[in-house]
């Protein structure tokens, strides 16, 4: 019973075929077994966390969700995954992809370069699943991105729920965590407040040291008189929310020119 | 990269069938008139007469002329270029003399004189037009080596042969078919793109391309053919058709979440051939892919080359569907 439990995610069924062909093929020298597939990085949002995989067999190109990215949301499971990537990418657009950093096997897949994969993710297993190899390997998926991404990822209890990056209102950074906000509610990620600020640079501005609003739901700015301990400063005011964040008179200069013209 | 000839465009006859060497020849001989005038006159208005003077001369020459040589197109290209070009200036000769002949006393020279010019004039523009092929043909050796990267995508050839992998022990004889399909395309992407081929021929390849999509994206890839009225034998340069049904699936059908409908409808209305491919349109956003219009201006140019200001290549979105149209003038094989 210790077959290497994986997931295939790919949208081409023959490719999926093919990979599963070549597992029974493989099978004499390491057991394997196919806990799931899926044709869609959303697909395997959902029902990979539930099916126990431990190596996940992904597809870079994918519709909705891009293999790269998919790998960064699975990040944030306790029990992620290792990820091997499968591309029918040529060698050019494998080194612009950084994936050299990464395993992946090329499109058509061999036989003995999948088992000698598989077994790099047995070897490797037992050491590779401390936090700070986590970190490692998001710092080179963000490497490998071509893009910024489309939604951040939240782990809640073993289950990854995605929230669009569209949604967010402000993100803030308290203690170990950073609060994401959305009109719907709060959510809690693990990520520096200063790497999300260099990759999401045009959608959000930082108006305080531990802050970044969404420039699209900036609807104004409120000038607050202060009183006792606190100074008078300014805040911004949000669309689909009450909440006022205040702006830190060092940014101010930089933050008031955010707002559009037509809006008040 | 032997498979690639180098040698230029093959020296060929302009088409007088073709409106732009129609046009390109009347604009040439007014413009020489036009500068013979201006040479020749001190003043405007002493100008425009000694213009007008002289249209009455070339002009009945001149549109006879390319009538007779519209009319005798098809029978002209059984020369070598050169033979082609001495009847082409004999046609302007007897022209010309029969025109002197009918002005009598009006005629500003003698009919040696006038021969003379009407001779130089004709070899001008033959020349004029040579060199206008000729301008097109190192840009389109060029724009070639670059289609031949451009027009196969690795993406596309290690996904289908991926595709074949997955099918030889479930299904062989599909797997086989498969094959053929690849090497029938393959054998198409590797000819000659300035060569003409029949309607017929780029249909059965894209039918073939189609086939091998249809196996890698099974119901996610719709395709629907509208092709009762397409004129078989309609010549049209190689792959036009193909890199622009492989764009539609690989910026329409591939990115997307749903099932992608292909539209290919191909007809004849009159004198002219319509071609449309229509797609669905992706917002930019998670998975599609930017384009570079590699494919559509090496069309565009191909066309200009076959079919100079006859052809055209369209594209537009509408809704949420993306359309490209070429329209051809008509040629059977016969012509």
């Amino acid at each position: 019973m210790n077959e290497l439990r994986i997931f295939i995610a790919d949208d081409e069924a023959p490719a999926r075929a093919r990979l599963k062909e070549l597992l029974a093929d493989i099978g004499g020298e390491l057991a394997t077994m196919v806990v799931g597939e899926s044709a869609s990085g959303m697909d395997v949002i959902d029902r990979l966390p539930g099916s126990a995989a431990q190596v996940l067999l992904l597809d870079i190109q994918m519709p909705g969700m891009g293999g790269i990215e998919l790998a960064r949301h699975l990040c944030v499971l306790e029990n992620a995954p290792a990820v091997i990537f499968v591309t029918a990418h040529d060698r050019h657009a494998v080194e612009a992809f950084e994936l050299n950093a990464l395993d992946y096997l090329m499109k058509p897949v061999r036989a003995e370069r999948l088992a000698a994969a598989l077994k790099k993710v047995l070897t490797a297993a037992p050491a590779g699943r401390g936090p700070r190899d986590a970190r490692d390997r998001v710092a080179r998926l963000e490497r490998a991105a071509t893009g910024a991404r489309e939604f951040f990822s939240v782990a809640e209890r073993n289950r990854i729920v995605l929230v669009p990056v569209g949604e967010v209102l402000y993100l803030k950074a308290e203690l170990k965590y950073v609060t994401l906000r959305t009109k719907a509610g709060e959510h809690l990620i693990e990520e520096p407040l200063v790497s999300i600020e260099r990759e999401f640079a045009d959608r959000f501005v930082r108006v305080h040291r531990n802050c970044l609003v969404a420039r699209a739901a900036i609807r104004g700015f409120e000038r607050i008189a202060g009183g006792g301990e606190e100074e008078p400063h300014w805040s911004v005011v949000l669309d689909g929310i009450d909440e006022r964040l205040p702006v830190s008179r060092r940014l101010w200069p930089v933050v008031k020119g955010v707002l559009p013209e037509g809006k008040e | 990269m032997s498979s690639i000839r180098q040698n230029p465009y093959p020296e060929a006859l302009p088409d007088f069938r073709n409106l732009g060497v129609t046009a390109r020849a009347l604009i040439v001989v007014n413009l020489l008139a036009l500068v013979a005038a201006l040479l020749a006159e001190p003043d405007w208005s002493a100008m425009i007469d000694a213009y007008v003077m002289r249209a009455a001369q070339f002009e009945p020459p001149l549109v006879a002329s390319l009538a007779l040589l519209y009319a005798g197109a098809p029978w002209l290209l059984r020369f070598s270029y050169w033979s082609g070009c001495a009847l082409v200036i004999v046609v302007v000769l007897v022209f010309t003399a029969v025109t002197h002949g009918v002005l009598g006393g009006f005629a500003p020279a003698s009919l040696a004189r006038t021969l003379v010019l009407a001779a130089s004039t004709a070899a001008v523009v033959l020349a004029y037009l040579r060199l206008h092929t000729k301008a097109y043909s190192p840009a389109l050796a060029e724009a070639r080596l670059q289609a031949l990267q451009a027009r196969i995508r690795p993406h596309f050839l290690f996904n289908s042969l991926n595709a074949v992998l997955s099918l030889i022990r479930r299904d062989p004889k599909r797997a086989e078919r498969t094959l053929e399909d690849l090497a029938d395309l393959f054998r198409a992407l590797m000819s000659d793109g300035r060569n003409l081929v029949r309607l017929a021929d780029e249909i059965s390849l894209i039918e073939r391309y189609a086939a091998i999509e249809q196996l890698r994206l099974g119901e996610r890839l719709r395709m629907s053919w509208d092709l009762d009225n397409a004129p078989v034998d309609a010549m049209l340069p190689a792959l036009v058709l193909q890199p622009l049904l492989e764009n539609a699936v690989y910026h329409g059908v591939e990115p997307g979440t749903g099932i992608g409908e292909v539209l290919v409808r191909i007809e004849r209305r009159g004198d002219r051939v319509l071609m449309r491919i229509e797609n669905p349109w992706l917002e930019p956003g998670a998975g599609t892919r930017a384009g570079n219009h590699m494919a559509l201006d090496n069309i565009r140019e191909r066309l200009m080359l076959f079919f100079d200001d006859e052809a055209r290549l369209e594209t537009r979105r509408e809704g949420a569907r993306y359309r490209v149209d070429i329209e051809i003038p008509y040629r059977s094989r016969a012509v």
